[in-house]
């Protein structure tokens, strides 16, 4: 902090080449070099004992790191993850809606949803889905309140473990998307409501054109946070046979216990994974800043972050 | 003999116990300029809100070019609008904000393109032709890629006019267009609107600007405690107003 440059030097990449540029002699800080040795030292340490390390059989991590079983179980928890995820947006939408809505039934409806899923452990939640033909051995189409059946399944072959885990999943992320979509709708401006009403617009164009596109912004960056966490919460549905990546790997150091091995070769995926969504992550939040941002058009600045916006963007 | 643009009759608002308007009466004909002047809390704003049906009143009628606003009467009962068409009445009456509400995810072009499109259902690329012949009107054509953060108060108010025009109201409510503004941009803001003033536009402006009620305006209003204590030409308003209010209020602002 004390060698912040002041002056033409702070303008930007040309400003070094200006003619008055500051003279700036930074001076010694032995505290930070000796913290930053230490560091290095303590990382090249570390780097050094896991490479050497023969319990952790390197050679096994290569040959099981592009293993078709684990890359289909790597496959179901992309798929979990998306799948969830697209679910619990969408939920969260609707009961973010139902929360601000004049109709206390509604109000009413959705708080009572988020109550129970936010305040259940996951686990619990994902372990009775995958038991629920206990309390329904099976589901059917017909007038409700024990009047005839039109159709009925066995409630065994149609909640898999996958569809547990996705119904687990995606209605207990819902909960905490409409918690996210509200503090968004109620960082919204009322007075944009009100221009927008003025100009005639009905409410539902004034959710989907003015509110909801501003309160992105307060979305977005919670959601990304979310969709990360969900990568590695996936891997909780392992305990209902999910056939994800962690299930996937466990199945198989149960028969070749390479328990370590197995276990790194599903970490390096979850790195990848969560490597991936954060750089995405990083470009939806610029997308969803526009106009709130500094970015002039025009300027190199704002010309790359129009590059880098997502081509699909309506206007 | 054609209807006045607005005629409001035995108007009355209240919040809970606090009643804001206590019956106002005013009629305004076509092309008329009428500013409104008064204390805060007077209920200036409510009124602009009780014009275009933002707030409902308890009680009084609000007629907009002969049509009655928020309401169909059946029978001598009033019942209120399909949304529909209380959404058409909004459509033709324009509003502008003290603090201007312009989209801010949208570009100025965008902020006027936005009610051609979503309301009156125009192309996009007619709406943006038309969109960029007001903002050209409003003296803005060169900032048509700039979003709201990036433009000065009075450009932004200037956006807002013009994407109020683009619904081509046949009235426009003004609350305090200027009283965010920093007094050098004041002017621009009082220009736009002079010409728009000029070329015709029923308008109602509730402002602090006595200079712009005394050369623009066509009528005064001063509003008190939820009521019309004094109206008439601006000169003669302001030169002898009639009533103590009138005169201890313009004592303070002039
Ligand atoms: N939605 C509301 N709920 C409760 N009270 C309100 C509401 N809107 C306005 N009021 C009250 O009504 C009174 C009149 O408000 P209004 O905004 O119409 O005054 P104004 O003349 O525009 O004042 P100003 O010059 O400060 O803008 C104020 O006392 C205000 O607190
Ligand atoms: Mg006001």
């Amino acid at each position: 902090m004390d060698a912040t440059v002041v002056g033409p030097a702070a303008a930007g990449p040309t400003g070094s080449e200006a003619p008055e540029a500051n003279r700036i002699s930074h001076p010694l800080r032995p505290g930070r070099w000796l913290a930053a040795g230490v560091t290095a030292l303590v990382l090249v340490w570390l780097g050094w004992t896991v490479a050497i390390n023969p319990n952790l059989h390197w050679d096994i991590v290569a040959d099981y790191q592009f293993d078709r079983v684990i890359l289909d179980g790597l496959w179901v928890t992309v798929q979990l993850t998306v799948a969830s995820m697209v679910i619990g947006v969408v939920l969260g939408v609707v009961v973010a809606l139902m929360q601000v809505s004049d109709s206390r039934i509604l109000r009413t409806g959705a708080m009572a949803y988020v109550w129970f899923f936010r305040g259940t452990p996951l686990l619990v939640q994902l372990i009775f889905w995958f038991n629920i033909a206990l309390i329904f051995p099976e589901i059917g189409l017909g007038v409700p309140f024990g009047g005839p059946k039109l159709i009925t399944w066995e409630t065994n072959t149609l909640v898999t473990g996958f569809v547990a885990a996705l119904l687990g999943l995606s209605i207990n992320e819902g909960a905490y998307m409409s918690e996210i979509v509200r503090a968004g709708l109620r960082a919204v401006d009322p007075g944009q409501q009100e221009a927008a009403a003025a100009l005639g617009m009905s409410r539902t164009k004034i959710m989907k054109r003015v509110v909801l596109p501003q309160a992105m912004r307060i979305i977005v960056p919670p959601t990304g946070n979310q969709f990360i966490s969900m990568l590695k919460t996936t891997s909780l549905v392992s305990v209902i046979a999910g056939a994800d990546l962690l299930t996937v790997a466990q199945r198989l150091y149960l028969t070749n216990f390479e328990v370590i091995a197995l276990l790194i070769v599903a970490s390096i995926w979850y790195l990848v994974l969560t490597t991936v969504a954060s750089a995405g992550q990083y470009y939806l939040e610029r997308r969803f800043s526009r106009g709130f941002g500094t970015t002039v058009p025009g300027t190199l600045r704002g010309r790359i972050a129009r590059n880098l916006r997502f081509s699909g963007s309506a206007r | 003999m054609t209807a006045p643009m607005v005629r409001c009759r035995a108007l009355r608002k209240s919040f809970g116990r606090l009643e804001v308007l206590r019956g106002i009466d005013l009629t305004i004909e076509r092309g008329q300029v009428v500013c409104v002047v008064g204390p805060s809390g007077s209920g200036k704003s409510t009124l602009l809100r009780c014009l275009n049906h933002l707030e409902e009143p308890q009680a009084g009628r609000v007629y907009v070019d002969g049509e009655l606003i928020g309401y169909e009467e059946r029978g001598g009962r009033l019942r209120p609008l399909p949304d529909a068409r209380l959404r058409r009445q909004r459509e033709s009456i324009g509003k502008l904000f003290q603090r201007f509400h312009l989209f801010p995810h949208r570009t100025a072009l965008e902020n006027v393109m936005e009610g051609l499109v979503a309301v009156k259902g125009v192309r996009a690329a007619e709406a943006r032709r038309r969109a960029g012949e007001l903002l050209d009107r409003v003296g803005l054509a060169d900032r048509a890629h700039h979003y709201p953060a990036q433009l000065s108060g009075g450009q932004q108010q200037r956006v807002a006019i013009a994407r109020s025009l683009a619904m081509s109201p046949k009235l426009m409510l003004f609350d305090e267009p200027t009283s965010a503004l920093d007094p050098e941009l004041v002017g621009e803001v009082l220009e736009v609107m002079k010409d728009l003033a000029a070329s015709g536009m029923t308008m109602i402006v509730v402002t602090h600007e006595m200079g712009f009620a005394r050369e623009v305006g066509d009528h005064l209003v001063f509003m008190d405690e939820g009521l019309i204590v004094e109206q008439g030409p601006p000169r003669d308003v302001l030169a002898a107003p009639r009533h103590d209010r009138t005169r201890a209020f313009l004592s303070k602002v002039l």
